[in-house]
């Protein structure tokens, strides 16, 4: 089905971006319509993923050059549920922005900034075509660079190089991999891509460029390659961090899911036990840093790792349940891990401080933050009736059953050793007894805790409303698990 | 301190700066069917407005030009961007282009292509982040 919304979500930030560009000083017209642009894209989600479950995967052949010889963009159900998410998501933490980030980021093009990066984030989820995905992935990446560097402090500065480093670095090798594939197979178009190996029937070299693919994602996932990101993550200011937690990890995922099932699926018994031993890898060593630091800041990034391990595993798994968990699971990370990052940030905003010894008792100063906390660090945790649970339960329910019996252990242990590190956030900092005053506070929360009500309210509805999504996820799951729908989608019947 | 004798370059640049504008012209034009295009139309046009900032000083310069260097280049995009707009309009594909020949008066029987509306986006873009890196790091004291 040819569509033209769903270049929308790509082209709608972008436009609205420039415009914040030109009108450079007019701050009030730079909020508003960010936000503007953010509530568009989910209405252009809602509306997509309505036209998905009646008529199937949605197609855009850019400039009218049909696949495999132009540019396709094609939208399934997960690719469209993720836009979704990123679009909640980051409505969330420009609002969050609005009373934290501070004029002179503002007036250093934080706003037009945060929309480029939205661009190719919903670029990368719906692109059909794999150099496409270096592109977006590339307008993603140079947009964070200004952003964790925005506002030069001495820490931004230092972390930006790593970052920005091992960033080259990990395109460098995107790159190479993308001239390897094409040089094999002669294409660059996913669905073309799928037949093609297929056909070849995934022999010895293909495998190997998969592993490097593999690679590259897990540089930029932060699975198992993740020792840029605690100090990436924790330099820049809460609303900028927050945004990079729930979405650019979430995009190296999504990178490896759509090629790992849509391409490189014949040969599970190495790649995919590959990605299941580099996700236990990474929610043992993520675990242990999340239990082993007293910083605030440090305990909530470990967790980002963990969690990134825990949704791979779930795809390792590679069955129907492990995949509808991992749905599920990457969904509700999404939105728990703003709002960890808000809440947390809040706190740190509050006392000046990330070390959790140095407070206690804020409770009784801030009890609505401090109950939402409680919440985030429950449904980080999976505890039910909250968003994590259905997931979890999803996720481990599917490793067995795919008899990687080690990874499921791995999972549920390291969720204990969540809940354990969230919690000690939570009782240092909140109970006890109270060592601050209203007015010895650094700061206030005025402006900060609607978003963060928002978030909460979200990670409880999706917790108690999972049926409410139920068939979008199921259709999701169906995608990924055939990859003949997304070809049949994409190619005409000529071209197989 | 001596200011160094350059009447030569001043008096080159005058004449030199006119003919790089007219050939960057040239090159984006001849685009549409050799090469050239916007990209190169566009740095070609940044070179000859370097060479001016060099020879006569940058504040000299933008006395004259006082466009917002980030502003042109944000326009650019725009533009480029709302041309694959205009396509959805048409209820085709977006970035679709479309061209048509049309009598023009003094030109006779002209081809004339939505591409071009595209290409000065693109040249548009190309000069505002050149001089934009330019003057940021020329201004810089």
């Amino acid at each position: 089905m040819m569509n033209n919304l769903i270049i929308g979500p790509i082209i709608i930030p972008v436009i609205i971006g420039l415009v914040l560009v030109v009108f450079k000083n007019n701050l009030g017209l730079h909020r508003y319509l960010s936000l503007f642009a953010t509530v568009l894209i989910g209405l252009l989600a809602v509306l997509l993923l309505k036209q998905i479950s009646t008529g199937g995967i949605q197609v855009l052949y850019l400039g009218g050059w049909e696949a495999p010889f132009g540019i396709t963009l094609a939208a399934d159900t997960f690719a469209v549920l993720l836009v979704l998410t990123t679009a909640i998501v980051t409505f969330c933490c420009l609002w969050y922005a609005f009373s934290s980030i501070g004029a002179e980021r503002e007036q250093h093009y934080f706003y037009p900034l945060c929309l480029f990066l939205i661009a190719g984030v919903n670029g990368s989820f719906l692109t059909g075509d794999i150099f496409n995905l270096f592109v977006c992935f590339e307008v993603m990446l140079v947009a964070s660079y200004v952003l964790i560097s925005l506002g030069g402090t001495r820490m931004q500065l230092i972390e930006s190089i790593k970052y920005v480093l091992i960033n080259m670095i990990s395109s460098f090798l995107f790159l190479v991999a993308v001239a390897y594939l094409y040089a094999i197979t002669g294409t660059l178009n996913l669905a073309h891509l799928s037949i093609r190996v297929a056909q070849s029937g995934q022999d010895g070299l293909l495998t190997v460029v998969s592993l490097l693919f593999l690679i590259v994602f897990s540089l930029k996932a932060a699975l198992f390659l993740f020792y840029w990101l605690p100090g990436s993550y924790s330099a820049p200011p809460t609303a900028i961090a927050a945004i990079f937690a729930a979405l650019l990890t979430k995009v190296g995922v999504y990178a490896m899911v759509r090629l790992f099932s849509l391409v490189f699926y014949h040969d599970p018994g190495t790649t995919h036990l590959f990605i299941g031993a580099l996700a236990a890898a990474s929610m043992v060593l993520g675990a242990l840093g999340a239990v082993a630091y007293d910083d605030i800041k440090k305990i909530i990034t470990y967790n980002v790792v963990i969690s990134i391990g825990f949704v791979l595993a779930g795809f390792a798994s590679f069955s129907l349940v492990g995949i509808r968990g991992m749905v599920y699971y990457l969904l509700h990370d999404m939105i728990v891990k703003a709002l960890l990052f808000l809440s947390a940030g809040t706190v740190i905003h509050l006392t000046g401080t990330a070390k959790i010894r140095k407070v206690s008792g804020l409770i009784r100063l801030h009890p609505q933050l401090g109950w939402m906390f409680f919440i985030a660090a429950l449904s980080v945790s999976g505890i039910p009736p909250l968003s994590g649970f259905i997931g979890k339960v999803f996720v481990t329910a599917g490793v067995f059953h795919s008899a990687y019996y080690w990874l499921g252990g791995i999972g549920l242990f390291t969720s204990l050793m969540v809940l354990y590190s969230v919690m000690k956030i939570f009782m240092n900092v909140f109970w006890g007894h109270t060592n601050l005053t209203a007015e010895t506070e650094k700061g206030t929360t005025q402006g900060l805790l609607p978003p963060i009500v928002a978030l909460t309210a979200l990670t409880i509805a999706l917790g108690l409303g999972a049926e409410g999504i139920h068939s979008f996820v199921d259709l999701a799951v169906d995608g990924l698990l055939n990859p003949n729908l997304y070809i049949d989608a994409v190619l005409a019947q000529n071209v197989k | 301190m001596k200011r160094p004798n350059d009447v030569i370059l001043r008096t080159v640049t005058k004449v030199a700066a006119v003919i790089i504008l007219t050939f960057s012209i040239h090159l984006f034009i001849s685009g549409h069917h050799f090469p050239g295009g916007g990209f190169i139309g566009g740095l070609t046009f940044t070179a000859a407005i370097t060479l001016l900032f060099l020879v006569y000083g940058i504040d000299t310069i933008r006395k004259n030009v006082s466009a917002d260097f980030k502003a042109v280049a944000a326009i650019g995009v725009l533009i480029s961007a709302l041309t694959g707009v205009g396509g959805m309009m048409a209820g085709k594909p977006f970035l679709y282009q479309s061209s048509g020949s049309v009598n023009l008066p003094f030109l006779g029987d002209t081809i004339l292509a939505t591409a071009v509306l595209f290409d000065v986006g693109v040249a548009l873009a190309v000069i505002g982040t050149a001089l934009t890196i330019i003057t940021s790091i020329g201004d810089d004291r």
